[in-house]
């Protein structure tokens, strides 16, 4: 048990970021090498200048149609995609592990702040859950992957919450955490998250058909 | 009903339950009848391996099922918000299957598939506005038809027009010398209007070559007698090809039968490039013109369409503001303006549009959503080709277009684009909206000066 621990808490820890890193790397180049070879016209038609005036506009809250016809969940959405990257790389705990790895650190969130966000989180993870049972086209569209999906953002939220507040048996929590944490990095590049490399891409291209081919806007 | 991993089932329709049941055609039954299974496996799985790259990769990976597409799309907001309809859904009952079965699917499916694909979407790209990452779910109901194409179990009407594509060049079996004698027949009614007023047929060298769609030669042939006193009007250098390429309607782009496709717009430039014209302009149409612009002409690996193609509605424009069309006075009816999708999503010439509509008539009501975010008309993307099976259930679907339209208050529709206009006239009748619809260039007809334009003026 004990060299079970110390390896998840020790090389795991880094194979499975190099999983993620490695993972999303290596999705991003084999995408481009499938272009080149099986739809070469995307270079024709793609620019700079629209695929980032798409990915602009979609980044702007409520600035696409879209957005403004369902703004309660929108407005979770966004923050929850801010939240998700904002928390982890903030927090004191996470930067003082990475001060000892590689001697860098910058500024941490304050604590009883992270902790309302994280806070906030889990509360978006579960309105994600209940809308999806409650939302008629959206349960329509809805299958376990869904749900297996959340909880596995869920638990590295929820583990780290309660071992940082130490309740239970904070070890094992600990240990939790960690092992939650992995997996979803790991899972990230072979699940619909890899969204987070596709989707610039996928809005690139169609900002650009509509912008530069079309002639449209596209928000 | 759905099983715990939400896959679809003998009845898929749980949710409407009272429609009555749907409407088949005999190409589907029969082409149904001669599949067998391993050719259903093996054309599916051909057409999405070989046939798609990385963005359908990525657009079937990574679908969130967030739903924002549900509010795009008029067959979803026109059924009341029933989940089946919504973009998402749709891709779900057809791709989504195909890939989890491996191809291996039911003639049942099939049935289904054809349905949802031909009859159950317009391919009108509201939907890619609407999700957060830019999703093509028309680029994936086209690849549902290519299948279907592959298959044989296109529906009946449209095969038809499809057929006679290849066989004739154009849409509605038109032949060579019907073709001429229609445009002789509207040169010597429009001489009535205007003593020296010809049709060049086939002139050399030509500014402009002016395309039709196949059924404007069939049954609206005033609309080239509307467009030839138009051009003689404006003192316009142009020609109509008397050979087959007249044809700028394209309906394999719309059946999947990519290959026909490509063959159309390869005459049509074909046709332009013999006549060594400088410009290419066509009627109010809209898929004619995405046929050319970035359906055909990429088949034909021409990134852009080797001539520039001139849409009516830019046309229309650019005769009003460089004073080659005047008006003498302008249209007094309320009217309001439909965005053809081809035209306003398609090619961003809705303002230009409206600054026509302006020009021309006195009172202008918007619709609303208006420009890239109209509502399709209904019939567009080949489903009002689909026919007269299926006319009451497209009525039923296009509700939501009629309350959109009832809202304006106008008298007038104007609809620039056939499908639109025909599909938009059937909303007009079975809702008994009490409103005219007409296409821009009646408008421009009716209130025009006629008389010849000397440059210098």
């Amino acid at each position: 048990m004990n060299s079970f621990i110390a390896f998840i808490m020790g090389p795991m820890v880094w194979i499975s970021a190099i999983i993620f890193v490695g993972g999303l790397l290596f999705k991003c180049i084999s995408i481009i090498q499938s272009v080149r070879q099986k739809e070469p016209h995307i270079f024709s038609y793609m620019t700079v200048k629209h695929s980032l005036r798409s990915i602009g506009a979609w980044l702007v809250p409520f600035f696409p149609k879209s957005t403004r016809l369902r703004p309660v969940y929108y407005t979770i959405s966004y923050l929850f995609h801010i939240l998700l990257f904002v928390v982890p790389l903030f927090l004191a705990s996470h930067i003082v592990l990475i001060n000892e790895a590689f001697q860098v650190s910058w500024p941490a969130l304050n604590d009883s702040l992270a902790d309302w966000l994280t806070l906030l989180v889990i509360a978006a993870l579960i309105f994600f859950a209940v809308r999806r049972q409650m939302v008629p086209e959206i349960t329509y569209l809805t299958s376990a992957t869904d749900y297996l999906l959340i909880l596995l953002v869920l638990l590295p939220f929820v583990t780290g919450f309660i071992a940082y507040h130490q309740w239970f048996a904070y070890r094992w929590m600990a240990v939790a955490h960690v092992l939650s944490g992995e997996l979803m990095l790991i899972i990230i590049p072979f699940s619909r998250f890899s969204h987070m490399l596709t989707a610039p891409l996928t809005r690139a291209y169609m900002g650009s058909e509509f912008g530069n081919v079309r002639h449209a806007r596209d928000w | 009903m759905q099983t715990q991993d939400n896959t679809m089932t003998e009845n898929p329709r749980e949710t409407s339950d009272k429609k009555p049941e749907k409407a088949t055609d005999p190409a589907i039954e029969s082409g149904l009848e001669r599949l067998t299974p391993e050719r259903i496996q093996k054309t599916i799985n051909q057409v999405l391996e070989q046939e798609t790259g990385p963005r359908f990769k990525a657009y079937v990976e990574t679908c969130m099922r967030c739903g924002l597409c549900a509010d795009a799309c008029s067959y979803f907001l026109s059924n009341d918000r029933d989940p089946y309809f919504m973009p998402a859904a749709k891709v779900k009952n057809t791709i989504w299957e195909m890939l989890a079965k491996k191809g291996n699917v039911s003639k049942d499916f099939l049935r289904q598939a054809v349905r949802i694909s031909h009859l159950e979407c317009n391919v009108c790209k509201r939907c890619a506005m609407y999700c957060p990452f830019g999703i093509d779910i028309a680029y994936m109901m086209l690849l549902v038809r290519r299948i279907c194409h592959k298959l044989e179990i296109t529906p009946q009407y449209i095969q038809d027009t499809v057929n006679s594509h290849s066989v004739t060049l154009n849409q509605m079996w038109v032949k060579d010398d019907e073709w001429i004698d229609t445009l002789q027949w509207q040169e010597e009614d429009a001489r009535d209007e205007f003593e020296n007023l010809q049709i060049p047929l086939d002139k050399v060298g030509a500014d402009i070559m002016y395309s039709v769609i196949a059924p404007e030669p069939k049954f609206q042939a005033g609309l080239i007698y509307q467009a030839a006193t138009l051009m003689h009007a404006a003192g316009i250098d142009w020609t109509m090809p008397s050979t087959p390429g007249w044809d700028n309607s394209n309906m394999a782009m719309y059946t999947g039968d990519n290959e026909i496709s490509g063959r159309i717009a390869r005459a049509f430039f074909e046709t332009a490039a013999k006549l060594r014209v400088k410009r290419i302009v066509m009627g109010e149409c809209g898929h004619a013109f995405r046929s050319v612009y970035d359906m055909g002409n990429r088949w034909n690996s021409w990134v852009m369409p080797p001539f520039e193609v001139v849409h009516a509605l830019a046309f229309y424009h650019e005769l009003l503001t460089e004073g080659r069309i005047t008006i003498t006075e302008k249209y007094k009816k309320k009217v309001t303006l439909h965005d053809p999708c081809n035209v306003s999503r398609g090619r961003g010439l809705h303002d230009k549009a409206r600054q026509v509509v302006n020009m021309v008539c006195e009172d202008f009501v918007d619709m609303v959503p208006n420009r890239e975010h109209n509502y399709c008309c209904g019939a567009g993307g080949g489903v009002i080709n689909c026919g007269p099976p299926y006319k009451g259930e497209r009525m039923q679907n296009n509700k939501n277009k009629a309350e959109q339209l009832a809202a304006t208050g106008a008298e007038v529709l104007i609809a620039p684009c056939h499908n639109c206009h025909s599909g938009l006239e059937d909303i007009i009748q079975h809702y008994d909206l009490k409103m005219e619809i007409k296409f821009l260039g009646d408008l421009i007809y009716e209130t025009m000066e006629k008389k010849i334009y000397t440059p210098g003026e």
